[in-house]
């Protein structure tokens, strides 16, 4: 029984990790329709960029604050120069791109930072005050950092205008454009969000995992079973399913399969949830009348 | 009379094909003016044209004596130019009452955005109802009121309305027009109106134009229009 509560403890602690990816990638979607491959390779950066900030002396709250702000302006410019000028051009073709930026993201890391594993700081304190064994401080951290985006952006969402206008660009560009909104400013302001929760959820990552360019290709995947599972539409789903699948994975990992074989868990999810229910569980069937 | 709007030589083309060849049109402050003409006469395209909007455009447009024919539709939004665009632009997953808020966002002056809301209510009380129900939930009529009143959210100096009866059950496009006399008689807006239905347009303008095929072919005041024999066989069915 305790191990049962240590895996769903700790599963519920890379869920949130999880979530926080999936996150990112249906905001991505959600406004274009794409999913964007190299997320996850984009947050691998960021990570890296927060180790050499930490490097160079900073504060690891200054660097996290940092990182986050660049990870915000590289995915924005992102968009803006390579994203952009391939609006009209097939969904193939945007496939290709996104899986170039993964392979210039991997290697760029490698090249500039080195391939050899490095240690990546926890903000959180070693030892627990609370005295349980059940579940680390870091743990702790990252479930509370992954609630905070979500409480952040949900707020920014439901409650600001910029967030209305953000969403009515995403839902309907052309009869955005005759309303006087900036799409195009909008879509990079959706990137750079995205990039931002990215780094976020990187950094909360690599003290588990440890910093390498590849630390985050089986995150992703996990992520994007999460954001299949809740409704890649559906910002709600993406957090909801990021979370159960860190839950099924650390349980079926220790219950059924063994850990070499938890990314298989990952893949068959995609799967299933693709054959059974495509639109995700709580995926959002816009209810149109003609 | 001074010209709200002033519309010269214009074309506009969708690809290599020319849809308008050149028209010439005003559109006076405080006014109602329609645009009438069959299906496929070039009514929508025009006024995609003002607003720079799909199409590709030569000719010049004038709004308020700027010229606005290079500015893009964004800009001419943010200048006053509120278009009720032809299949309604109903943001479908969002609520009716935050469509109406998305209404406001050309707006420099964002006071008084609550008081127009209830303006709004008040000119519309189905979409009173209705505020936060998903509008893709919405039936055609109300949809088409949600359209315009969202026009109207950014103050506009210049409404296009583009067939505001398209696809709507007769006692609902009488409830619309009904409500298109009012806010004609109680807001400070010009009206171009894009209507297939030339008896109701001729009722709520004040002068009409007449296209087809890409040119204009006749203009004058509403009673003039309707007093024609040309409009009257083939417009008004008489």
């Amino acid at each position: 029984m305790e191990t049962f509560v240590q895996q769903f403890v700790s599963g519920l602690s890379t869920g949130g990790i999880y979530a926080s990816l999936a996150l990112a990638l249906v905001m991505i979607y959600q406004a274009t329709h794409q999913v964007n491959f190299a997320q996850g390779e984009m947050a691998m950066f960021s990570t890296f960029i927060a180790w050499a900030l930490i490097q160079a002396g900073l504060s690891y709250w200054m660097a996290f604050l940092a990182t986050v702000l660049i990870a915000f302006v590289l995915a924005a410019l992102l968009e803006f120069a390579v994203i952009r000028p391939m609006h009209k051009a097939p969904e193939l073709s945007v496939v290709v791109v996104f899986i170039g930026l993964l392979m210039i993201f991997h290697s760029a890391a490698g090249w500039i930072f080195g391939t050899s594993i490095k240690e990546f700081p926890s903000p959180f304190p070693k030892d627990a005050w609370y005295g349980g064994q059940l579940i680390s401080p870091h743990q702790v951290g990252s479930i509370f950092v992954a609630l905070c985006i979500v409480a952040a952006l949900f707020t920014f969402f439901r409650f600001t205008t910029l967030g209305l206008t953000m969403q009515a660009a995403a839902q309907n560009p052309a009869s955005s454009r005759l309303l006087g909104i900036n799409v195009g400013r909008m879509l990079m302001l959706g990137w750079g969000l995205a990039g931002a929760i990215g780094a976020a959820a990187g950094m909360m990552v690599a003290p588990v995992v440890f910093l390498d360019p590849g630390m985050m290709t089986g995150v992703l995947i996990y992520a994007f079973a999460g954001a299949l599972i809740g409704g890649i539409d559906n910002p709600v789903g993406a957090i909801v399913g990021g979370f159960l699948v860190g839950v099924l994975e650390n349980l079926i990992g220790t219950y059924l399969v063994g850990t070499e074989l938890k990314l298989s868990v990952a893949l068959v999810l995609i799967v299933v949830v693709l054959i059974v229910r495509p639109a995700g569980l709580l995926g959002r069937r816009i209810v149109q009348r003609v | 009379m001074s010209s709200l709007l002033e519309v010269r030589g214009l074309k506009a083309s969708y690809g290599a094909t020319e849809a308008l060849h050149g028209i010439d049109l005003d559109v006076h402050e405080g006014k109602v003016t329609a645009l009438l003409g069959a299906n496929g006469a070039g009514k929508t395209t025009t006024l995609r044209a003002i607003c720079h909007f799909q199409v590709r455009t030569s000719g010049s447009i004038s709004l308020r004596g700027d010229r606005i024919e290079t500015r893009t539709t964004e800009q001419i939004a943010m200048l006053g130019v509120g278009h009720v665009p032809d299949g309604r632009g109903t943001f479908l997953g969002l609520t009716a009452e935050e469509n109406l808020r998305l209404g406001s966002h050309s707006r420099r002056n964002k006071n008084d955005i609550a008081e127009d809301l209830e303006r709004m209510y008040g000119y519309f009380p189905r979409l009173k109802e209705r505020w936060a129900q998903q509008a893709g939930t919405l039936s055609g009529g109300e949809q088409q009121m949600l359209a315009i009143a969202r026009a109207l959210m950014a103050r506009p100096s210049l409404l296009l309305l583009d067939e505001p009866s398209f696809g709507l059950a007769p006692l609902v496009v009488n409830d619309i027009f009904a409500i298109l006399r009012r806010i004609r008689d109680e807001q400070k807006v010009s009206v171009l109106l894009v209507e297939q239905n030339a008896q109701l347009a001729l009722e709520l303008a004040d002068s009409a134009y007449l296209l087809e095929t890409g040119r204009i072919v006749k203009h004058g005041s509403s009673e003039a229009m309707r007093n024609d024999d040309a409009v009257r066989r083939a417009y008004l069915g008489e």
